[in-house]
């Protein structure tokens, strides 16, 4: 298998009153080693479900009802992560693949002391390893995320640490075991734009460095343009547009992709309006059997209302979801 | 009178209590300081990083927090001296929209009671008036009669948003202070949000305050602009001119922080290090001058002035030239 991970398929549903509601419908992805995928989308279209459900941690109700999701592992060669018995599940998260949440302020336990928290992904997937030796790999990524002081906030709990810096460990935790697969949930959401601008370029550092493969979801096209290689952009439970970075900017193809960046383009033009995507956001869950897009979208016809579109490859490496492409129905 | 709102050398502590007696032991300084001046229908924007203190400022302003010190003089009357009484009336003429709208509606509230509350508060009107007059402010944000009797939950953030507008809006008032208006909503949604809200300010003529930490959105809504740093303002001028030619180093530091929507261009900016200090702790002299890469000895030791230069007020011992 040449990608590092390939995700084919794949369907999240929940159970709403007793019934199985579908949230996320035939997603399929590809990532080459090495490579940053940026995955964008509005609250509720499925982004932030389809990086936990990589990682095995749906919470319940949610689950995977189909697909596969096929990924390249050193230690166990090619594994379905989402078939795969539970203890090897266990021994490739944190280690081979491996998450920074979306909000450091939450997500660190406040009742550990940094150093606490760092250690325990070591202790997991390397038992054996010496006191000594657990410490100085702690140290060696802290300064890796440019840490100031690094003995001193090892000994700190999470409320005496700033938001910037509790995501770096954040990054620093996710790194400890040098993953193959980083999945980046909205890493910067919480932290105003001098701090994000920090954390983007320590971790396009680090994927260079390191080499490792980055799933970077957030709403932001800014975030995407700044860090991405390949974009997958989502709509109400599926990809809408992919496509190289380049070529989503300069070329997007589906309506809601030009909508959102008509949008922010028009922010920085003279003018008393700004352009605006009509009506409403779908709540999770509302999946309709036509185009999901369509009472939201510019260019509708009557077409759209008969059939949902497929995800057609309508230039090399730039797929697209729209009658506009391409006349071919999802089967 | 040119200005509707004048702040004047405004103060707003917070006290640092710790021990069994709740002994005081210092002052967290939120807002040290700040003077700015809001033209009749202009936008003024508030731009900062979190913790530097605009929201603070903002709540100052119309006094839902009492300021330690200064002037603030609305409309040639000093809002200090008024009582509370008297400020409560006036409240009526300077508004304010929340940041969040899904924690600010009562969820218990359906629109019409949501919209007819501030009627109430602030006038003596016939039930056919108050009717007519929500029906009308609703007509405005663009909803529809029937939703009327709907609850918060039942809509979208954008529309609770619009709601939100709606009830600082129906009295009527000159003033208004928007606290992150569009922060909490999605990106497709706040573009519609902004329109509406510059469609009303244009239409009632109003003056506004906006806040916010987006400085897209404030290039585009305001045309007087202050960027607020550690509870103090550190440049303040026109928005245009201060978008185009930043002449503090953190104004600058902070426009090249924003990502640039172009791909392929992994850019590496001479960006801030370190993070904003304690502002129960602030630092002697310039309060940017740790972080700032052209500080020299008397940025340690003097904090500078907002002094007018070129156009514009900077606070600044070596503002930038180019």
């Amino acid at each position: 298998m040449e990608n590092l991970i390939e995700i084919k398929g794949l369907r999240i549903s929940t159970l709403r009153k007793k019934e199985t509601v579908r949230l996320l419908d035939k997603v399929d992805l590809n990532i080459a080693p090495g490579e940053c995928l940026g995955i964008v989308g509005e609250s509720g279209c499925g982004k932030s479900i389809t990086a936990n459900s990589l990682m095995g941690l749906l919470p319940y109700p949610l689950s995977v009802t189909s697909g596969t999701a096929l990924f390249n592992s050193p230690k166990f060669s090619e594994v379905d992560l989402f078939s795969c018995p539970k203890e090897v599940m266990r021994q490739i998260r944190g280690s081979e693949i491996s998450m920074i949440f979306q909000e450091p302020m939450t997500s660190l336990d406040p009742i550990f002391t940094v150093e606490d928290q760092m250690k325990e992904a070591l202790e997991f997937h390397f038992p054996n390893m010496s006191e000594k030796e657990k410490i100085k790999r702690c140290k060696d990524v802290l300064r890796q995320v440019n840490i100031p002081r690094i003995d001193q906030t090892l000994k700190s709990y999470p409320h005496q640490l700033s938001g910037g810096q509790l995501q770096r460990i954040m990054i620093a935790i996710a790194l400890i075991n040098s993953p193959k697969l980083l999945i980046a949930d909205e890493p910067t959401t919480a932290l105003d734009v001098t701090i994000q601008a920090q954390i983007l370029d320590l971790i396009n550092t680090l994927q260079e460095e390191k080499g490792a493969s980055v799933i970077m979801i957030t709403h932001d096209l800014g975030v995407i343009a700044e860090t991405s290689d390949r974009v997958a952009v989502f709509y109400s439970g599926h990809i809408v547009e992919e496509a190289p970075v380049a070529e989503l900017f300069e070329k997007p193809a589906h309506p809601y992709t030009q909508g959102l960046l008509k949008s922010i383009y028009s922010l920085n033009l003279e003018g008393d309006t700004l352009f605006s995507i009509p009506g409403s956001v779908p709540l999770g869950g509302e999946l309709k059997p036509h185009c999901r897009f369509y009472d939201r979208c510019e260019k509708r016809q009557d077409r759209c209302l008969k059939g949902l579109p497929a995800l057609v490859e309508i230039a090399p490496k730039h797929k697209c979801r729209c009658f506009l492409h391409s006349e071919e129905e999802e089967k | 009178m040119n200005n509707i709102l004048e702040v004047k050398n405004l103060k707003t502590y917070f006290p640092v209590r710790e021990g069994v007696i709740r002994k005081t032991v210092g002052y967290v300084r939120a807002v040290d300081d700040v003077s700015f001046d809001v033209k009749p229908r202009r936008v003024f924007a508030l731009v900062g990083e979190s913790g530097c203190g605009k929201s603070t400022t903002g709540l100052s302003v119309v006094r839902l927090i009492k300021p330690t010190s200064g002037q603030i003089i609305f409309e040639g009357e000093d809002l200090s001296k008024l009582s509370e009484e008297q400020m409560r009336l006036k409240r009526r003429d300077m508004q304010f929209i929340f940041q969040n709208p899904y924690a600010s509606l009562n969820p218990r509230m359906n629109v019409y009671q949501l919209l007819a509350e501030p009627l109430k508060t602030h006038f003596n009107l016939s039930p056919k008036e108050q009717d007519k007059k929500i029906l009308d402010m609703l007509d405005k944000i663009g909803m529809t009669e029937d939703q009327l009797w709907r609850y918060p939950h039942q809509f979208s953030g954008g529309q609770k948003q619009r709601i939100s507008i709606a009830r600082a809006l129906i009295t009527k008032p000159r003033f208004v202070v928007a606290d992150e208006p569009v922060s909490a909503l999605d990106v497709s949604i706040q573009a519609q949000v902004i329109n509406l809200l510059i469609a009303l300010q244009k239409e009632m003529q109003l003056s506004m305050v906006f806040i916010s930490h987006d400085l897209n959105v404030v290039r585009f809504i305001s045309q007087d602009l202050a960027v607020m740093y550690l509870g103090s303002i550190m440049e303040r001028g026109d928005t245009r001119l201060i978008y185009e030619h930043p002449m503090h180093p953190y104004s600058r530091a902070l426009l090249d922080a924003v990502p640039k929507l172009e791909p392929g261009k992994k850019q590496k900016r001479s960006h801030l290090k370190g993070e904003v200090p304690n502002p129960a702790n602030p630092p002697k002299g310039c309060p940017f001058s740790p972080r700032c890469e052209r500080a020299k000895d008397i940025c340690f030791k003097e904090k500078p002035q907002l002094l007018e230069y070129k156009d514009r007020f900077v606070a600044c011992h070596y503002p930038l030239e180019d």
